[in-house]
């Protein structure tokens, strides 16, 4: 069903009323979030079990014989690849993005609802290709997620026939569905928000979604730069990346071709890309903090103007990645102090999240939990990335199991934690059902304190030297016996962790036919998805009239109010002032 | 670091152009105003997606002559012998250009029979600049081996072939508004497919002779 996006009309433009075009060949936003949603989720499930698999391996070396070297590469580059790329990109743009902008702008749907649908299929097929490669000759590519050329197109490591070739045509593919997804969001964002929704008053989950889109729109296509030619280095024999070359005794045509221009090209992708993944969870867990503490966003202004530094910055730091890798060391000073200068706008923002926290009525709902759990993990993360943002720490620290630990930390478990808190915050919204609490807190805390037991002690593997990416350790002198132990207690973990992501599914699938039903408002929140006629909203959000804002998004525990939070569309009463005057004037 | 300094500018004039267009210093918590201003620039959704659209290509574009520029530093380059075809296949891309142009500005003063022509003439142009570009390829091939070859002629290759790309992706919108102009579309609802493809016309326009330009001058 397709809807103008801004019309004060309750009819849509087109009204199919078979099943398939509703919720499969469906264009709106709602369905086609869902559609994500489902999609990103059960590859990202893929993902972990090739993560268990992995761990298993290093916990229990030489006891899980079905595991080769070749399948835990294999297993490594896919869990890399599919956990930043089709989990994490595509459910925060794709899932929280097509569901939130428009309901939070007021919007009855994307601006190009035809090609948000095209975005879906097309990131379907994207994630389809890649499936493929588990299933041809020589299997997925097992370069690592970074796919540096030469080896990645060299025979001997694994998949370097079809398989790598199946992983940069996935990519590129992804990449034409991000393009028709962006070019949407962004366009929503700036067209279609309803009368009164100026730019400051849109709830910072928009503002994370919309910057992160803008990096995406930038930043993918260097990775189609780097796909596309590589692709031609592997089939067609040119040398844009690969060097003179002797493989296995023979001399390969390539000639003059630099590996380390495919480095800056995928970095230069790579690294906004962590940005693309973290400032949708940044938004939404201003949001999150917010409501759940009753207390208005700490410096909002603060918040928006530290995720456009963030994102005009994250151009300039990529190189970080490629301290060791050869370039010019006065490059390394260089992005070393871009490195240290986006984490002043990245702790503006932790600090404005603490101080919302600051004696606000904080109730600890399942959404409170993990947003306050992600503060801590992402603290976490984000103090080991100052160590390694340093060339000097970063030389003896690299390729072992601390970078491990701090990327895990600070792009795996941080944004994953908000995922689950913003499921576990618009569930009710989305499904018209509320879930099980009591699951949700035991799916929290083990997730919480498991992936600790995972990460922290790895830290101290990396300062020991343990080197990352190795299939087996085997008998190394400066490698102790406390390495094995941790790694076997590191695995038992994440095996738990993995567990705990069943009972998230059970309580998902179970409270979505026996849930108790949710009221409109279940969190008493102030942005607009809450204020819709219907839960789920029906097709057109708005029923006959567009909504039309009169504050901002954080009126909560106004002095003088009746209630703790005002919702953005409710007018001002002139005897009150609106937001933080209210009361002033009585 | 030619990709430091194209991009860095790009992404900092996305945001200074945010900055301006909108007030980012409003205190939307102290804000009186019955109901506030929308705020959206008052354009239409396809004109700023296609904009948008064009930023993304600029970006695609500037990777790869970067790349070009990093590559030509490394090693077993050579450059490459341009055939002269491709001054003829410049001229035609201004051409369909300018006859893009002249369908906009008849669609502007309500002369369909103009529009038309120049439609198609424009049309005509952008494919016979496609074909054109096929015979350089043709040229280009055997004076230098593909494979292990000259790398500035894999990126000639590459290049153009992107550009190519994106021009049929604008034969596919013309086609279908040609298609409806056909079927008898009042001019006034082609106005703006004819203004949006004159200006990617353009934009491609620009695309083409800054890498030609690289190709002959880098």
């Amino acid at each position: 069903m397709a809807y103008v996006a801004i019309a004060d009309r309750d009819a849509p433009i087109h009204d199919p009323h078979t099943f398939f075009l509703k919720y499969i060949w469906s264009q709106d936003h709602k369905v086609i979030a869902i559609q994500y949603a489902i999609v990103a989720i059960s590859v990202g499930l893929v993902a972990l079990v090739l993560s268990g698999l992995m761990r298993l391996q290093l916990g229990f070396p030489n006891t899980f014989h079905f595991i080769d070297p070749n399948d835990y590469y294999q297993f490594i580059t896919m869990h890399g690849m599919i956990m930043v790329i089709y989990l994490l990109t595509a459910l925060f743009l794709g899932g929280f993005g097509n569901y939130l902008i428009p309901l939070m702008c007021g919007a009855r749907d994307m601006v190009f609802p035809y090609m948000n649908m095209l975005s879906f299929w097309v990131y379907l097929l994207a994630v389809l290709v890649l499936m493929a490669s588990f299933f041809v000759p020589g299997g997925p590519t097992g370069a690592g997620w970074t796919l540096y050329p030469p080896q990645a197109v060299l025979t001997g490591t694994p998949g370097a026939g079809l398989g790598i070739i199946l992983m940069l045509v996935s990519l590129g593919i992804f990449i034409v569905a991000f393009t028709m997804g962006g070019l949407n969001y962004v366009t929503t964002v700036l067209q279609a928000r309803c009368r009164g929704m100026t730019l400051m008053r849109m709830p910072l989950s928009v503002w994370g979604i919309f910057m992160a889109t803008i990096l995406g729109l930038l930043a993918f296509p260097a990775l189609l730069v780097s796909a596309v030619m590589m692709t031609l280095d592997s089939t067609l024999g040119t040398s844009f990346f690969m060097p003179a070359v002797i493989s296995m005794g023979q001399k390969l045509g390539h000639n003059g071709g630099s590996p380390l221009l495919f480095q800056h090209l995928f970095w230069f992708f790579g690294h906004p890309e962590v940005y693309i993944v973290a400032l949708p969870a940044f938004g939404i867990v201003s949001d999150l903090l917010s409501t759940h503490a009753r207390k208005n966003i700490f410096g909002y202004r603060m918040m928006v103007w530290a995720i456009l530094a963030i994102g005009g910055l994250s151009f300039v730091v990529w190189a970080h990645h490629m301290y060791v890798s050869g370039m010019n060391p006065y490059f390394g000073f260089f992005f070393a102090t871009t490195t240290l200068i986006i984490a002043v706008p990245t702790a503006i923002k932790v600090y404005n999240w603490v101080l919302t926290l600051w004696k606000g009525d904080i109730h600890l709902t399942v959404p409170m939990m993990f947003a306050i759990g992600f503060i801590f993990t992402f603290i976490h993360g984000g103090l080991t990335g100052l160590f390694l943002g340093n060339v000097t720490v970063d030389l003896p620290l690299s390729d072992t199991y601390f970078v491990v630990a701090h990327f895990h930390m600070v792009m795996g478990v941080s944004p994953i934690l908000v995922v689950f808190g913003a499921i576990y915050h618009w569930f009710p919204k989305i499904t018209g059902r509320m879930w099980n609490v009591t699951l949700g807190k035991v799916h929290f805390w083990m997730t919480f304190l498991g992936t600790y037991a995972i990460y922290l002690p790895m830290h101290y593997l990396g300062i020991l030297g343990v080197p990352r990416r190795y299939y087996a350790l085997g008998n190394t002198d400066f490698i102790p016996d406390s390495v094995h132990s941790i790694n076997a207690s590191i695995t038992i973990a994440a095996l738990i962790v993995a567990a705990a992501q069943l009972v998230f599914l059970y309580n998902m699938i179970t409270s979505l036919r026996k849930g108790e039903k949710a009221p409109p408002n279940p969190w008493r929140a102030t942005t607009l998805e809450w204020q819709t006629p219907d839960t789920p909203p029906h097709h057109g959000n708005w029923g006959p009239k567009l909504p039309v804002v009169y504050r901002w998004a954080y009126d909560y525990s106004v002095p003088g109010a009746k209630e703790d939070f005002i919702p953005q569309n409710e007018p001002v009463d002139p005897a009150l002032g609106a937001g933080r005057d209210h009361g002033k004037h009585r | 670091m030619s990709n430091t300094a194209i991009f860095t500018a790009l992404a900092t004039g996305v945001v200074a152009w945010f900055l301006v267009v909108s007030r980012l210093t409003a205190k939307s918590w102290e804000s009186q105003s019955e109901k506030g201003d929308v705020g959206a620039i008052r354009m239409a959704p396809q004109r700023i997606g296609l904009w948008i659209f064009m930023a993304v290509v600029t970006s695609l574009f500037s990777l790869f002559i970067s790349a070009y520029a990093m590559r030509m530093h490394v090693g077993a380059w050579c450059h490459i012998t341009i055939p002269n075809i491709l001054w003829v296949n410049s001229l035609v891309l201004v051409g369909a250009s300018i006859a893009m142009q002249r369908a906009r500005w008849a669609a502007d003063h309500g002369a369909r029979d103009g529009a038309r022509s120049a439609l198609v003439v424009g049309g005509m142009l952008s494919l016979a600049f496609l074909a054109g570009q096929l015979m350089a390829w043709q040229q280009v091939g055997p004076s230098v081996y593909f494979i292990s070859g000259s790398p500035a002629v894999a990126f000639f290759y590459v290049l153009s072939a992107v550009h190519g790309l994106h021009l049929i992706g604008g034969l596919l919108v013309l086609g279908r508004t040609t298609a409806r102009f056909v079927a008898g579309a009042e001019l006034i609802d082609l106005r703006l497919s004819l203004q949006l493809c004159a200006v990617y016309w353009h934009f491609l326009l620009l695309v083409w002779l800054v890498v030609f330009g690289v190709l002959l001058y880098l």
